[in-house]
């Protein structure tokens, strides 16, 4: 059953996938504009930019580069960035952890401030304190990403500035790190002053991420919280003496957390996907950010690269929570 | 019952006050060219970076204060107003026709047709939003009809899943299986009983878009990918303000809160509706 129902998401997640290749293939294939013009000096002549072109693979057909650029990917080969001259590939993993950390920090934060928001509500439900969270946490789900980091940068970074709003690290630092995983390298090197200095930085951007999702968890899970509140069970717990907190920490919270579960996965691709432009707001050196600088050159073999490890970590995050679910839900389980 | 209560309660003001600024900005925005205090592309630079009006060192008729090229803000943000409105009802009235009809069909018909549609969403669904805009807007070219085409490629998908849930629900009523009984096509079925059953979702998500095409626009004119870099856009303030925060806070301060105030009133404004439009509620 389980093993089944893996096996068939796989499958979708590769015909997904495939979906993914040929629309973002299709749509670079028609931009007008010819990226090889634009790499070489005014002066060259029409041999040189044959020969460029055919250095990329750009003088056969779009059904042949599709399969050409297809092949190379199932081997691994994402090709050679046109902007940076380097392997493709090597620029994404090479920025990949940056952007991970910041969306588990982000993910992190939200879980926390949310789940924080739901218990608190439904404990002191019917009271201004459950209208107030509902208050704050429509705003909170309004307002996009986007603008949580302007209004993050002018309070944290301009009117009191204790944060850092461009950057990933201080430029100064001498970093020892052998991997782009920063925060959790510094971590266990122990070297707790670079683990501030790149908390620093990524705290901003990790909240304005983190304030929709943290809305949307506050909104579901308290939801649930109240609807298991009134079972017979909890009510017995009531009884035997257990405060209001307790009931909801020991009885409540995990019979009322797996709706908001399902959710949360959803929601962490979203949460992904607005990587790219907060990125871009606060200057931190990830994917989402090089992306961006990939479609202003141009650059067809790295902006093919990017948005498919974008989709390859959006359906492994979907099959992930489909399992989690799966393995999660009694229903399911013994189905 | 009780919610219902609330819910209807909470419509008066919301929607007033929403459909205030909303029809406060619109007004601005279409009557610019005789409201706007000054030209939004003059250079001055004896003017550069004037601040707002109740600070030292303004100088008449510059309210809000200028940018680091001595240009009026608020004749920019007045002007600006004009492609933000523009962009949120043409892009979000084409995501709303192509996104409801399929969703509509996906919901309706089931099947194979569903299938399809279903698997086109599903591989949307995996594109970065805002990076799938970025890259359609530098293949379309830039331009307003460039982001008015991306964000509606984009975000139909929102329509889609949407209505498609409820069009499902709404095929497995009594009514549906009574108008067939009485001899209706089904594509009459769906346009005459289905459709109008589904409406009140569309209008929702129809003014909650407005507010999502007016940000996409303004993440698109912040990265200098919307349209010519001549005319004023929000996001392009926003971006002009981003460089010269520490010299100038007021170029990001008035945008930022003229976005969200635009933001919120559109989806509040969706919300009130919907709770106006919905007959459970009501």
């Amino acid at each position: 059953m389980l093993l089944q129902r893996f096996l068939i998401r796989l499958l979708t997640m590769a015909i997904t996938l495939f979906g993914v290749a040929v629309v973002v293939f299709v749509v670079i294939r028609v931009a007008p504009g010819d990226p090889i013009a634009m790499m070489l000096p005014p002066g060259a002549t029409d041999a040189d930019i044959a020969r460029l072109r055919a250095l990329y693979g750009l003088d056969k057909t779009i059904v042949q580069q599709f399969f050409i650029w297809l092949s190379g990917v199932v081997r691994g080969d994402f090709g050679t960035s046109i902007s940076l001259r380097q392997d493709v590939l090597g620029l994404v993993f090479n920025r990949l952890p940056a952007t991970l950390e910041l969306a588990t920090v982000a993910l992190v934060m939200a879980v926390a401030i949310g789940g924080t928001a739901a218990i608190l509500g439904a404990r002191e439900r019917g009271t201004a304190v459950e209208a107030g969270i509902d208050i704050a946490s429509g705003t909170a789900l309004s307002i996009p990403d986007f603008l949580w980091g302007l209004v993050l940068i002018l309070l944290f970074g301009v009117l009191i500035p204790v944060f850092d709003i461009s950057g990933r690290v201080s430029p100064q630092l001498d970093l020892p790190f052998i991997t782009q995983f920063y925060l959790v390298e510094s971590m266990l090197r122990l070297r707790f002053d670079l683990t501030w200095d790149l908390l620093k930085h990524m705290l901003m951007p990790a909240v304005a991420l983190a304030l929709p999702l943290a809305a949307i968890i506050a909104q579901l899970l308290k939801q649930s919280l109240k609807e298991v509140l009134d079972l017979d069970y909890v009510v017995l717990a009531r009884v035997k003496g257990f405060s209001e907190t307790q009931v909801i920490l020991r009885e409540a919270l995990k019979n009322a957390a797996l709706p908001t579960l399902t959710l949360v996965g959803v929601q962490f691709t979203f949460l992904i996907g607005g990587t790219v432009i907060v990125e871009r707001l606060f200057s931190y050196e990830g994917l989402g950010n090089m992306a961006i600088d990939a479609v202003i050159n141009r650059d067809l073999p790295l902006i093919q690269g990017i948005v498919l490890v974008f989709a390859l970590l959006f359906v492994l995050i979907n099959l992930a929570v489909d399992m989690m679910y799966a393995l999660l839900n009694p229903r399911l389980r013994h189905g | 019952m009780d919610e219902a209560r609330i819910a209807r309660r909470g419509v008066g003001p919301r929607l007033w006050l929403a459909g205030g600024w909303l029809l406060l900005a619109l007004l601005a925005a279409i009557f610019a060219p005789l409201i706007a205090p000054q030209d939004p592309l003059a250079q001055d630079l004896m003017l550069e970076r004037l601040p707002p009006f109740w600070l030292d060192g303004t100088e008449p008729g510059y309210w809000l204060g200028t940018d680091s090229l001595g240009r009026d803000l608020l004749s920019r943000l007045i002007f600006g107003g004009r492609i933000a409105f523009i962009v949120a009802f043409a892009a979000a009235l084409a995501a709303c026709l192509v996104g409801s009809a399929l969703g509509l069909i996906a919901g309706y018909f089931g099947g194979w047709a569903d299938r399809i549609i279903s698997r086109v969403v599903d591989i949307w669904m995996a594109f970065p939003p805002v990076l799938f805009a970025i890259l359609l807007v530098a293949v379309l070219g830039t331009g307003l009809s460039s982001v008015i085409i991306a964000i509606a490629v984009i975000d139909w998908t929102r329509f889609c899943r949407v209505i498609r849930a409820e069009a499902m629900g709404q095929s497995r009523m009594d009514y549906v299986e009574n108008a067939r009984i009485a001899g209706y096509g089904r594509i009459g079925i769906m346009l005459r009983e289905v459709l109008p059953n589904v409406v009140p979702s569309i209008v929702a998500l129809l003014s909650l878009e407005m507010g999502i095409a007016v940000i996409v626009e303004a993440i698109l004119s912040f990265v200098n990918l919307s349209i010519s870099t001549d005319d004023p856009t929000w996001g392009g303030i926003i971006a002009e303000g981003r460089l010269s925060i520490h010299q100038a806070w007021w170029v990001l301060v008035f945008p930022l809160i003229t976005l969200i105030l635009t933001v919120l009133s559109f989806s509040q404004f969706g919300e009130a509706l919907k709770a106006r439009f919905d007959p459970v509620l009501r």
